[in-house]
């Protein structure tokens, strides 16, 4: 039932390391998480990676698996053949402290550029009303478990490092579709996902939906959705003639 | 504040993997097979523009119809009509054929299929492209791909097209095998343009209330439903359409002859 | 070395929902506020809860109010709790929800659009605010969202995001300091780069959960190694309630990698039930005396309570969690488990396979995933896993301060609110209860100070040199020991306990600490995981020593803690709480002491006959008095 594997893990500090070599045992029903930590616990007692819940709940060990974005927790050993060398990467997209821990922090800092809920002034707690249909769609989005995988695929940054100043990644695009479509939301979130956040530089390639864990229809359900709305605004003369017109009639 | 995080000038390096990918899986296979489809259909598109034997009582090809000027075969020509007259003496199928192109260009499927196929941007998932830089669909030309939701009107106009043509043969040819392609074919063009994005948006995707408006959040339920489909149905019409086509010519050309034809 | 270090108002230990839910508090009352948290933002094993959060807000059934849960709370903890913070928790809950909704949250709605709420355990009515089984998630990103939010309005006044209230991720304390009685400061060292830092503040807010990492198999993630209950200790505050552990029912068995990962109780809610190897539904075998008229004594009736709660009693299933989890310990004793030590929890041939998914999306989703199990098409293995504490630091219920000034705790880093055996849902709104005040009692206690605290010198150094030193050493590797004192705990102390046992545990815990001081960590300082093990070892040997202690003196098996030579509940065992402290740290004393009476209004809540079961006839009688009187 347990095999011998042959694993290439990167290991250093600060950008400069290479892939180590390593022979460990695995056992039947393993995830890839538990093959670093018997590393840790056998051979390399300070390889350093990241992880919390190990039930694909909390999006800490993400990594990269055979060149794939992965969490490590939910990538079962079975699913390689046994002479198979893995090769373990941290995420390509984000700065590396040490070997399999990358530097998040960009996500974090996006997440703060991204306006907060508004609800209407006159709402109290408590007198909220929904019904589930109006809440689904911004629910399938609030599933992110934030491994903020489909940042560190996304070829806009992930190939372009100059990009990141202007784009906040699928997971903050997407956190503002899920704003927009709150039934309480009453913030305008359109003209800024476009020119603040970057939603143009999506060339919907979906491989942010690609790699979510989650299984979030990110481009399908929020991208798309998004630039949609944001040709409502900007780039719809239809629209644009409609809104003078109606406006002009009501004031 | 005394301070934030320390920052070493060290840590903001990514790691260092030579590499363009470390993937070990055919990932080249999909963009591969992506290019030779769209290609053949590029080739197919053009060959068929300036092949002129595109009606054959009952039958019209597809990439021919609406059929609007008066160069038109009697037979061909949508209701009879020839709006645009004399003076065209181009090949017909050039004056629509930029509408469900337009439509497949701009398409939010096809674009993914041809960024990633044609300009390798990117090729496969974690795979570096080899451009230096990229700006997206941010500036000319492809802000334009914004316009798509104008194609897609137009393309309802064509598929409506296709249909009526496909029940005209059904009238005139209810057991030919070339009338059940023209149907097959419309059916497939139609669901196609209705699982498109902008469809979708359009029917209640824009509205934040679907509860409010319980007849278009229905057709957003079903334009969601077929919309989860886009790109089989993109690739199902593509070739359907081509098929239809072809055969359509063929069957003009005399080079496909039986009764049931 | 040079120290890095910060001047706060309030420092809240711990970025889980109590964590949070404190800081943002502070933070609102105007305090400058530190979270410091060992994983990244938002990751705090809150996440990992499922079920939902108890509050009795009535909108699925309007009979429901908060005497009903305050008397379902003390039921489920076998009147242990202090009822106090059981009847805080009940009066406040609703609004703690209702307060998530304006902040974004998005639970799942009622017809007429109010927020659902779903069937629990222990739960006389559907009580659980819930999103789908993933609350825990849409509850911890709504606090961290709500905290960012707090961080914009903070730059648009100060023209900085951090003015006010400042997140130390990936950063670990490991001494709490004192100006004489009061705490002072708090030390700690980055995980990422391994520099140290203290931060200078005259109150602390711990919420860093639980102990689970003291043993094998359990839901718990590798945070949960006792850091606020040892900080607490160290500091010289008390622990109350530590015999009292959780073993959810329901942890996936199989396979070994996921052992210990939670089944969420919904599953049975759902119609979910247990069979054993012969294919009985056993749980009919195990309800209890004092649940006899609560619960369904036949299949029949049990099957027709998830359609028609109204006329029907709810199936045994759905049972306190101590009591599923005694009864599938003693299913797999007698040699009726699964094939990998666990029994079947069948939801596929009750529900159909559409309905399954949509019900339980995350559960599904977590079973294909992980163990490549489908859970509509065939049943799954469970077994106990150690899950909750519910003992922790002693705390009035009002302010969350603990008995050392300038010292607080929330969430299930304090003791008390759950008594012997937590319901479940009850945990998320404790959070977001206790949290909200001990953030506020920390903003009083920071106004009302006359002066701060100082951090004085020698307290620092003697802190610096503990924290280097498994980097120093070329010890014994920090892993084995972890993995003995888990094994320890695990079949020692574990959910059937014996007096001999316990006492083989504390000799063992007793070697351990001294294999503890001896452990060393090869590495640099940069993200070294063994260098943070070896630390965290003190914390899990000291809060095991208390666990085995207080284990071993409560002669009674009560919620969480079952002794096998004690099997009965005792009324006399009742009125006493197991007080937990340490003179220097080195080892741990037990103490007991008396639980206060429950207020007149509130014991009156009860039935005479429930009472009985319960308290001693001392009690009854003065009770009687009492009624006599209203």
């Amino acid at each position: 039932m347990s095999y011998k594997a042959k694993f290439k893990v990167w290991r250093g500090e600060g950008g400069e390391g290479k892939l180590e070599d390593f022979t460990v045992e695995v056992n039947e029903g393993e995830v890839v998480l538990d093959i670093i930590h018997r590393l840790q616990a056998t051979q390399a007692p300070d390889l350093a990676v990241r992880w919390n819940c190990k039930a694909g709940k909390c999006g800490s060990c993400s990594m990269e698996i055979n060149g794939k974005p992965r969490l490590g927790c939910m990538t079962r050993m079975s699913t390689f053949s046994e002479d198979e060398t893995i090769t373990v990467t941290p995420m390509r997209t984000f700065p590396v402290i040490k070997d399999l821990v990358t530097d998040v922090s960009y996500n974090y800092q996006k997440a703060r550029e991204v306006p907060s809920f508004t609800p209407p002034a006159d709402v109290r707690p408590g007198e909220y009303r929904m019904k589930q249909v109006d809440v689904e769609r911004s629910q399938e989005f609030r599933k992110c478990i934030e491994c903020f995988m489909c940042n560190n695929v996304c070829h806009v940054i992930r190939d372009h490092e100059e990009n990141k100043a202007n784009f906040s990644g699928p997971r903050f695009l997407m956190r503002i579709a899920e704003l927009d479509m709150h039934p309480y939301d009453v913030a305008d979130r359109q003209e800024a996902a476009q020119s603040e956040h970057g939603l143009g530089y999506c060339n919907i390639t979906k491989c942010c939906t690609e790699v979510c864990p989650e299984h979030i229809k990110i481009t399908d359900n929020a991208l798309i959705p998004m630039k949609e709305r944001v040709v409502d605004r900007k780039y719809d003369p239809l629209v644009w003639l409609g809104d003078k017109i109606f406006r002009r009639a009501k004031s | 504040m005394t301070q934030t995080t320390p920052e070493a000038p060290v840590r903001r390096q990514r790691a260092q993997v030579k590499v363009r990918t470390l993937r070990t899986d055919r990932w080249w296979l999909a963009p591969l097979l992506t290019f030779l489809g769209l290609s053949s259909f590029l080739v197919y598109g053009v060959w068929a523009i300036i092949d002129n034997s595109y009606f054959v009582d009952p039958y019209i090809a597809p990439f021919a119809s609406p059929c609007l000027s008066s160069s038109c075969v009697e037979g061909a020509r949508l209701f009879g009509w020839a709006p645009i007259g004399d003076w065209y003496t181009l090949p017909p199928g050039l004056l629509i054929l930029g509408l469900p192109g337009g439509f497949r260009l701009t398409c939010y499927y096809y674009r993914k299929s041809y960024y990633r196929s044609f300009w390798l941007s990117p090729p496969a998932c974690a795979v570096q492209e080899p451009h230096g830089k990229y700006t997206g669909e941010r500036r000319f030309p492809l802000i334009l791909q914004n316009i798509h939701r104008y194609f897609f009107y137009a393309a309802i106009l064509i598929g409506l097209v296709l249909a009526y043509d496909a029940v005209l043969a059904l009238v005139h040819k209810p057991l030919g095998l070339g009338t059940w392609i023209l149907v097959i074919n419309a059916v497939l063009i139609n669901t196609y343009t209705l699982s498109c994005h902008s469809c979708r948006h359009i029917t209640a995707g824009r509205l934040n209330h679907f509860s409010r408006h319980p007849l278009r959040y229905r057709a957003w339920t079903f334009v969601s439903k077929l919309n989860a489909k886009h790109q089989q149905l993109a690739w199902a019409s593509m070739f359907s359409v081509m098929i239809a086509d072809f055969y359509v010519r063929m069957v003009a050309k005399g080079i496909i002859a039986f009764p049931f034809a | 070395m040079e120290i890095e270090r910060h001047e706060y108002d309030v420092v809240v230990i711990g970025a889980g929902g109590a964590g949070l839910r404190a800081a943002i508090e502070a933070r609102q009352q105007g305090k400058r506020t530190a979270i410091v948290c060992k994983s990244l933002f938002g990751k705090a094993h809150t996440v990992m809860a499922e079920g939902g959060a108890a509050a009795a807000m009535g909108n699925v059934n309007p009979d429901d109010n908060w005497m009903v849960h305050f008397r379902d709370t003390m039921r489920g903890g076998k009147f242990l709790n202090n009822w106090r913070m059981a009847e805080l928790h009940a009066k406040e809950a609703p609004d703690r929800v209702w307060e998530l909704e304006a902040w974004g949250a998005l639970f799942d709605r009622t017809k007429d659009g109010k927020i659902s709420q779903r069937n629990f355990g222990g739960h006389e009515y559907p009580r659980l605010a819930h999103v789908g089984d993933r609350t825990g998630l849409e509850l911890i990103r709504t606090l961290q969202q709500r905290v960012v939010a707090l961080q914009q309005e903070d730059y648009e006044n100060h023209g900085d995001y951090e003015a006010y209230i400042k997140v130390f991720a990936e950063c670990t304390v490991t001494r709490l300091l004192k100006d004489g009685e009061r705490i002072s400061g708090a030390f700690g060292y980055w995980r990422e780069t391994g520099n140290l830092v203290l931060f200078d503040t005259p109150a602390v807010v711990l919420a860093t959960g639980g102990i689970g990492k003291s043993y094998v198999v359990t839901s718990n993630s590798w945070e949960y190694t006792g850091d606020g209950h040892a900080l607490a200790l160290l500091a010289g505050a008390k622990l109350i309630n530590m015999e009292f552990i959780q073993f959810h029912p329901t942890g996936m068995v199989w396979p070994p990698s996921v052992r210990g990962i939670l089944v969420t109780e919904s599953v049975r809610g759902d119609g979910g039930v247990l069979r054993n190897s012969e294919g009985k539904r056993f749980m009919f075998d195990y309800i209890p005396d004092v649940f006899k008229d609560k619960y369904a004594t036949s299949e029949e009736e049990g099957d027709r309570w998830y359609t028609d709660q109204a006329n029907n009693r709810r199936p045994p299933e759905l049972l306190p969690r101590d009591e599923v989890a005694r009864a599938i310990n003693a299913e797999v004793k007698a040699g009726r488990g699964s094939p990998q030590g666990g029994v079947f929890l069948d939801v596929s041939t009750r529900l159909p396979a559409e309905e399954i998914k949509k019900r339980l999306p995350s559960m599904h989703h977590q079973f294909k995933e992980l163990a490549d199990v489908d859970i509509t098409a065939e049943p799954m293995q469970v077994g106990p896993t150690c899950h909750y504490v519910m003992g922790g630091v002693e705390v009035d219920a009002d302010t969350g301060a603990a008995d050392v000034p300038g010292l607080f705790a929330a969430g299930e880093v304090s003791g008390g609110m759950h008594g012997s055996n937590r319901l479940g849902g009850n945990s998320l709104s404790d959070l977001l209860v206790f949290g909200r005040r001990a953030g506020a009692g920390a903003a009083a206690y920071v106004d009302g100070l006359p002066a701060r605290p100082k951090v004085s010198p020698e307290a620092v150094e003697s802190a610096r040199e503990e924290a280097l030193a498994p980097l120093g050493r070329s010890g014994e590797n920090p892993y084995e020991v972890h993995h003995e004192l888990q094994r320890t705990m695990n079949e020692l102390v574990g959910i059937i306990r014996k007096a001999d046992e316990v006492a083989e545990a504390l000799q063992t815990v007793e070697k351990l600490k001294e294999r503890v001081r001896l452990v060393g960590a090869g590495g640099t300082r940069i993200y070294n995981p063994g260098w943070h093990l070896a630390l965290d070892l003190r914390n899990m040997v000291l809060v095991s020593e208390c666990v085995a202690r207080a284990a071993l003196l409560r002669e009674e098996s009560r919620g969480g803690h079952t002794r096998d030579d004690f099997p009965g509940m005792s009324p006399e065992w009742r009125r006493k709480l197991l007080v937990c402290s340490s003179e220097d740290g080195s080892s741990v004393q037990v103490v007991e002491k008396e639980q206060p009476p429950m207020r007149d209004d509130l014991i009156t809540l009860f039935d005479r006959d429930e009472l009985k079961k319960y308290l001693t006839d001392e009690e009854m009688a003065e009770f009687d008095g009492i009624a006599k009187k209203s």
